[in-house]
């Protein structure tokens, strides 16, 4: 049953950045933003995550990613909060302008060496004990630490959502902007927090692509992960536990890909990377608007 | 549209903002460029060679990129003026050149012009047809289509993926692309010698209808009025938005669509992966720009190319990497962003505003 665990390794291994970007991107959308830019953070975290590892080591590195995240975050939150600019049109301009930023930088900074750029990478933290259950434990116990971290955030979300104050506010904020203002709620504040935090979790997941899995960075290696995000959040309803399965869900179709592939199956590979996003599909018109946060789909000041 | 006397302030001020972001943009870029260590003067001169140097620069590069620009921005822009975020550009583009694909490839005798015209019929007909299951989702359940018509990019990627590596994969089964079209079914250069290809008329008879149709119709006032204020234009106007919406989103995927065949039968001669480096976001820059205005879009949709053509000069003779390409076009958007922001909120304390600006 070797394949097993290998399938189930890749799986968590594919999840945990997805995860990441997802638990970002559902406290933005949790406060009534919707941040299309998510992918822009995504990309400059692992951008930042290779500038930083190369000198410093890959746990600076994740750092790096972090910072660069949310440095995109605050661009976000200074045009769409301060400047009350449409956040669709926004956020696109964002992911845009860091493809090109980052590619740009990239070429300057790691290609006139001629040789392929090799990071440090985070080693694999085994837990001692759970490692060693048969199948699951090299799977799932065998993992980098941003794996677990993953895990415990999206209970530490759920709770912080449901039982904190702040967790309300957010909430509130993201079912109506006036009545959390009449109820004393700073809003500005409050979505800023949101969108500096999810873009910094974002820009971790670039670190974890460039530090877990390649080891080098690739231009556009985000490569749409920052959409797939705002897929899951919106396949886990909003929800921090049920967006971590969803995760899970889309990282198992990539792993299963490779596994048709070895096996040989006939089926097109196609149809298990375009699953999820028909799930996701499925999962929006079942749930409709019902759940999502209302202002979610709110249109903001006149475009044109 | 506001006929009020603020009217002409306004549209200086417009200019005042666009012409402030320019000067920002290059400023930015020139500060960026000599900062990596390039020599501006070379890169601004090869940007220029790109873009407009040359007779060849322009009509074979600035304009025939301009051709896919124009469509998808005024896709775009009718999709946002009603208050439809169609950001499923990329796919419905992608699904119209793989019907197109196959109506050009099917082995029909008859004359070329009309195997070119059901070609292109059938890259509207595929963009309508992706966009029809996000507008679905939207007019009948409420499903918001930003997520659903991003979900369907995924999906069309993918579909296309299959179709270049089964269906429509050339004979040799080497690579993953489509056979080259004939000679009868590409789309006629305009001049002969140049790339351009007359997808430009078609292309800037579209931006002109929807010029006319948006301002002079009664239905694109009530596309308008939709887009303004849905409330207002569903219990004062009694108009049904949700049709109004519906139609429109259906017309911006078709646009889109259209966009995708002109792009394959007058430019690639084939489909391909990756036909499509992320169009369906240049034309939500294109439409900004163009302040959701169709005539607008003509002109955002050139400058956009130019940058695009430009930036290949400077990779091929100053040694910069083209995709500064993508960070000045988004630098540009954000600029203009900007700077409409904080002249609406300059506007905002001294003019009462009006309830329709659009």
């Amino acid at each position: 049953m070797d394949w097993v665990t290998a399938l189930l390794e890749a799986t968590v291994r594919a999840a945990t950045p997805l995860a990441l970007a997802a638990l970002g991107e559902l406290l933005i959308e949790r406060g009534g933003q919707i941040n299309i830019g998510l992918e822009g953070s995504v990309l400059a975290g692992a951008l930042g995550a290779a500038i930083v590892a190369e000198p410093l080591g890959a746990h600076a590195g994740l750092l790096g990613g972090a910072a660069a995240g949310a440095l995109i975050g605050a661009l976000f939150a200074v045009f769409t909060i301060a400047l009350r600019t449409d956040q669709i049109i926004t956020g696109t301009a964002l992911t845009l302008l860091v493809l090109g930023t980052t590619g740009a930088l990239a070429r300057t900074l790691f290609s006139e060496r001629g040789i392929a750029l090799t990071l440090p990478m985070l080693p694999v933290n085994p837990i001692p004990g759970l490692q060693s259950i048969p199948v699951l434990g090299p799977a799932l116990f065998a993992q980098p630490y941003i794996a677990y971290f993953a895990v415990l955030l999206a209970i530490g979300i759920h709770w912080w959502l449901t039982r904190t104050h702040a967790g309300l506010a957010l909430r509130a904020v993201g079912e109506s902007r006036e009545n959390a203002r009449v109820a004393g709620i700073q809003v500005d504040r409050v979505q800023w927090a949101a969108v500096l935090v999810g873009s910094l979790l974002a820009g971790i997941s670039g670190a974890v692509l460039v530090l877990a899995q390649s080891g080098t960075f690739v231009e556009g290696m985000s490569a749409g992960r920052g959409f797939i995000a705002i897929a899951i959040v919106a396949l886990g309803r909003w929800r921090p536990l049920p967006v971590l399965l969803a995760a899970l869900l889309f990282g198992a179709t990539t792993a299963a890909q490779y596994t048709a592939q070895t096996f040989g199956w006939t089926m097109p590979y196609q149809v298990f990377l375009a699953a999820p996003y028909l799930a996701t599909l499925i999962v929006l018109f079942l749930s409709a608007r019902r759940l999502s946060p209302a202002s979610l789909s709110q249109r903001g000041p006149s475009l044109a | 549209m506001s006929t009020s006397i603020t009217a002409r302030g306004r549209a200086l001020r417009l200019v005042y903002v666009y012409v402030a972001a320019a000067a920002a943009v290059i400023a930015l870029a020139a500060v960026l460029l000599s900062f990596s260590g390039f020599s501006v003067a070379n890169a601004a001169d090869a940007a220029w060679r790109g873009a407009f140097g040359s007779a060849d620069a322009v009509l074979s590069s600035t304009l025939v990129r301009s051709i896919p620009f124009m469509l998808l921005g005024t896709a775009v822009a009718l999709a946002f003026r009603v208050g439809v975020f169609n950001i499923g550009g990329d796919g419905q583009f992608l699904i119209g050149a793989a019907l197109a694909t196959s109506v050009a490839l099917a082995p029909w005798s008859m004359p070329g012009w009309v195997h070119l015209i059901l070609a292109l019929g059938a890259g509207a007909a595929g963009g309508a047809l992706w966009g029809l299951i996000p507008a679905l989702l939207r007019r009948r359940w409420g499903v918001f289509e930003v997520l659903s018509t991003l979900m369907m990019n995924f999906v069309a990627v993918h579909v296309i993926s299959y179709l270049v590596r089964g269906p429509l994969q050339e004979p040799t089964r080497i690579y993953p692309q489509s056979s080259t079209f004939a000679e009868g079914v590409r789309l006629p250069s305009v001049l002969d010698g140049t790339r351009l290809h007359v997808g430009i008329y078609l292309a800037i008879v579209i931006c002109v209808l929807g010029w006319i149709w948006l301002f002079s119709r009664e239905s694109g006032l009530r596309a308008r009025l939709t887009g303004a204020n849905p409330i207002a234009a569903e219990s004062a106007g009694r108009i049904d938005t949700a049709r109004t919406s519906f139609r429109v989103f259906i017309v911006s995927a078709a646009l889109c669509g259209l966009a995708g065949s002109v792009e394959v039968l007058g430019v690639t001669f084939a489909l391909y992966e990756n036909l499509s480096p992320g169009y369906g976001f240049v034309g939500v820059a294109v439409a900004l720009l163009a302040a959701l205005h169709p005539l607008g879009v003509l002109a955002s949709a050139v400058v956009l190319a130019a940058i695009d053509a430009g930036a290949g000069a400077m990779q091929r003779d100053a040694g910069i990497p083209s995709v500064t390409a993508w960070a000045v076009q988004a630098l540009l958007v954000l600029a203009v962003l900007a700077g409409r922001a904080l002249v609406n909120r300059a506007r905002a304390q001294d003019v009462p505003r009006t309830p329709v600006t659009a």
